[in-house]
């Protein structure tokens, strides 16, 4: 177990690295760099002496080789220091810091909702006997995956804030502010989750020990929770480890539509201002998170299924 | 010659440019005056919705009509213009005298004037600010531009200040009207330039910023004890308004929701496809054309294809104006009428010479040797007629109204092919002369936009061929008589025009939406808003 973990914290250091070199990388071949988007900033057919700019970019270090500005970054990455932003002279890590809180709320409330209302529509689905009651359920997750998270996030916005007038439009104040967002990025997500689950419950129903719980007398209802559920929700649960990666890119979208405070804002506005040493920060950030929840997520296998066993030095596995 | 107060400013002209960005937006028609009813009160607060932040509140530094719209009102300017005539009327300087060759400015301030941290404004303060301008460099491209070439900023006596530059330049004074020279207290004027963005400047004018959160929102407070307003202003004393909040939400139609349901007073950047949500609510739409260079296509004059003004001249008989006006735009959006915005100084109407005549167009490519091909392409020794057009996705408006000009343009056997940049592409693009054409427009309420644009003695980004354009160009910026520049600016248009080295197509019109309980909201000379007049009721 102590060598799995220890392979398993290495390839996520691994990912991470990637994560990061992969960004400067992207961020590199872009045309521009931070200093002529500033400049450009707010110019309509911008007309700008070459030489201020070039002055400016030698003070952020942007005239330097590409390899020596990626080992500058990168060592201090490693000791957890991005730098400073270059449109606001803020520390990276408190700009995220900042941000973090009103992102975690947003994403933990959308997955939230999207275990809830994807794990019952899956339920629902298996259960009823009727066709079209099954046929009509199973229907909606595709529908929910497919339509764009902004349109959704409008629909709502049109219904609930425009015409009932139920819960505000835009901004952070409060639970309120929350609803719409958190149900907007909950769709797409829970819509995968109600596919993965529906599936995997329909493989456990015809599975001989369902027949044999049914054998001895054990009601539809608990044969459907306790047994086959227990068994279809581990692919669910490896569903919700990529989730959270998409999550958070949803929150992009999300945060802009309403308007919300958050990372998803930050990381449009760098991309925008082409803000190299935030955009690194949130990719480093969101690959730490996506590799911490895959790693979570395997380690609690065993505790679900007994079956899998965690072989020294090995993958989890089924025996 | 000495400029005095309200009465007897010069009829000037002139003035300052301007410039939007990302929200970019609309207009025409023109402010409304909605003085509205009822008796205006004291009290309240404005929330108004802008779709972007451009991370910096100092205003100085701001280009972008949605940060304008806010930081615009922390500080109060030299001079004011008036929207309707252009003229120059005095508001933090009482007068003003300018050397006959326009390479001296002299102002006299106003007394017993005080910024919100209580320093007095003195002459000093007003050279501190001139000082420092230069030095923002790229991170205050407008306000440095209006300074460039400025020699010495000095205080005569407490009251006054002498700005002097190297060479003429009339443009100044429109210049001091506008919100990149706004005066900011000298602790501010100390402070860098990234500071100044993050925490805002302390300036004299009718609000002070009281909180800044990027990307979210920036809330003013009415200053205590305002007493030097514009000459323009119908308030005298303090604003009618406790509180301006500006939202932050980049979704155009969550804005016009906003605004319809009541959750905002105002929102900026109402685009065409927002109209109808907002018809038949209790809204209002105010228009105004945006002053200084309309958009149309800037031409890279040196091409070998380019050079030729038959060419030239037929693409601008070729585009259909009013088609992408009335099809694109907002509501109300004029086709343009000459390479000056209508609501420009000294603007001239040009109008039958930007008619539509695809005939005439035809005909200029026959003489100039581009022969209609087999696939709709004029050819000439083996060469296609074809051309790129480069563009930002700055406005909404940019791409449809190019596919438009690609479509009018191929009627007469013209290939186009657009090009879409990212906005720090621009620059390089036009020093490096890698472009046949570049879709644009430039804010301004002062004519001298088309020195800046079109001398062959600056910049030259269009490759104009030097000649009697340049004279003429030299000579509005010399002169100090109103008339004389007019006649000259109107000269300038003329030659643009004619030798078509930029083709105008329509007028950038900024459009607002406002609620009814919203009165005297009105746009300024540069389609930007004032709301010290502003009131609800």
């Amino acid at each position: 177990m102590r060598g799995y973990v220890i392979k398993r914290l290495a390839q996520a250091a691994g990912v991470l690295w990637a994560a990061y070199t992969v960004a400067f990388l992207v961020l590199d071949y872009l045309p521009g760099d931070p200093v002529t988007a500033m400049a450009g900033a707010g110019m309509e057919s911008g007309q700008v002496d070459p030489r201020q700019i070039a002055a400016l970019r030698h003070e952020y270090g942007f005239d330097q080789p590409v390899l020596t500005q990626y080992t500058q970054y990168l060592g201090r990455a490693v000791r957890g220091d991005f730098g400073d932003s270059v449109a606001t002279g803020r520390p990276v890590t408190s700009t995220l810091a900042d941000a973090l809180p009103q992102t975690l709320q947003l994403t933990a409330s959308a997955l939230l909702l999207a275990v809830v209302l994807g794990g019952g529509l899956a339920v629902a689905a298996t259960y009823t006997t009727r066709r079209w009651l099954r046929q009509f359920l199973l229907s909606l997750p595709p529908l929910g995956v497919s339509v764009p998270t902004f349109w959704v996030g409008l629909l709502l916005v049109e219904s609930f804030s425009f015409r009932l007038r139920w819960f505000p439009a835009f901004g952070n104040d409060g639970p309120r502010a929350l609803v719409l967002p958190a149900l907007t990025l909950a769709v797409p997500t829970g819509a995968q989750i109600a596919q993965v689950l529906a599936k995997s419950l329909f493989t456990a129903l015809d599975q001989a020990y369902v027949e044999t719980a049914r054998a001895k007398g054990a009601g539809r209802w608990r044969v459907h929770l306790r047994h086959a559920l227990r068994n279809a929700s581990l692919p669910a649960l490896t569903v919700v480890g990529l989730l959270v990666g998409q999550l958070i890119a949803g929150s992009v979208v999300v945060e802009t539509v309403f308007s919300r405070d958050g990372l998803g804002r930050v990381t449009a506005a760098a991309v925008t201002a082409q803000d190299i040493p935030v955009v690194q920060g949130v990719v480093a950030f969101g690959a730490l998170i996506f590799v911490t929840t895959n790693l979570v997520v395997d380690l609690v296998y065993p505790l679900l299924d007994p079956r899998i066993v965690v072989a020294a030095g090995g993958r989890a596995s089924a025996v | 010659m000495r400029a005095l107060p309200p009465a007897r400013s010069p009829r000037w002209t002139t003035l300052a440019a301007l410039v939007t960005t990302g929200a970019l937006l609309t207009a025409c028609g023109s402010g409304t005056d909605d003085t509205g009813s009822g008796k205006p009160r004291s009290g309240g607060t404005l929330t108004f919705a802008v779709g972007s932040d451009a991370g910096c509140v100092d205003p100085q530094q701001v280009g972008s009509n949605d940060t304008i719209y806010s930081v615009r009102q922390v500080v109060d300017s030299l001079t004011d213009q008036d929207p309707r005539t252009g003229k120059i009327v005095p508001w933090l300087a009482r007068s003003w005298d300018i050397s006959a060759d326009t390479t001296a400015f002299t102002f006299h301030l106003r007394s017993g004037v005080t910024f919100s941290d209580g320093s007095p404004l003195t002459a000093q303060v007003v050279k501190d600010n001139f000082d420092a301008v230069p030095k923002l460099g790229v991170l205050g491209t407008l306000a440095e531009g209006y300074l460039s070439g400025v020699r010495s900023t000095t205080v005569v006596d407490p009251l006054t200040v002498k700005v002097t530059f190297r060479q003429p330049n009339a443009q100044f004074l429109q210049a001091t009207s506008t919100h990149s020279l706004g005066i900011e207290s000298s602790a501010s004027v100390k402070r860098s330039p990234q500071q100044k963005c993050s925490d805002g400047v302390v300036g004299s004018g009718p609000f002070v910023l009281k909180q800044y959160v990027q990307n979210q929102s920036i809330t003013l407070a009415r200053r205590k004890g305002y007493a030097w307003g514009s000459s323009r202003w119908a308030k005298k004393g303090e604003a009618y308004l406790d509180r301006l909040v500006f939202k932050v939400v980049p979704e155009a139609g969550v804005r016009a929701g906003s605004l319809r349901s009541g959750q905002v007073d105002a929102i900026g950047s109402v685009g065409r496809a927002d109209e109808a949500a907002l018809k038949g609510g209790p809204v209002t739409l105010q228009r105004r054309a945006n002053p200084g260079i309309v958009f149309g296509l800037g031409f890279n004059n040196a091409r070998p294809v380019l050079k030729d003004a038959r060419v030239r001249r037929a693409i601008r008989s070729a585009v259909d104006r009013k088609q992408i006006a009335d099809t694109v735009f907002p509501t109300g959006t004029r086709p343009a009428t000459s390479v000056l915005a209508h609501t420009t100084p000294d603007y001239t109407d040009l109008g039958t010479d930007l008619a539509f005549d695809p005939a005439r167009a035809k005909s200029l490519l026959d003489t100039a040797g581009w022969k209609a091909g087999g696939d709709g392409v004029r050819t000439k020794d083996g060469k296609r007629l074809s051309l790129t057009i480069d563009w930002v996705p700055n406005a909404a408006t940019n791409q449809p109204a190019l596919e438009l000009i690609q479509q009018q343009l191929k009627a007469v056997g013209v290939q186009v092919t657009l090009k879409q940049l990212q906005l720090p592409q621009l620059t390089p693009i036009q020093q490096s002369g890698q472009y046949d054409a570049i879709w644009g427009n430039i804010t301004r309420a002062d004519p001298d936009i088309l020195r800046s644009s079109f001398s062959t003695k600056l910049a030259n980004f269009y490759r104009v061929p030097a000649g009697g354009l340049d004279t003429t160009l030299a000579a509005q910026a010399a002169t100090t008589d109103p008339a004389e520049r007019g006649r000259l600016v109107e000269r300038a248009q003329r030659s643009i025009v004619r030798d078509a080295y930029n083709v105008p197509v329509v007028e950038l019109q900024t459009q607002l939406g406002l609620s009814t309980k919203v009165h005297s909201l009105a746009f300024d000379a540069s389609s930007r808003i004032q709301l010290h007049d502003t009131w609800i009721g």
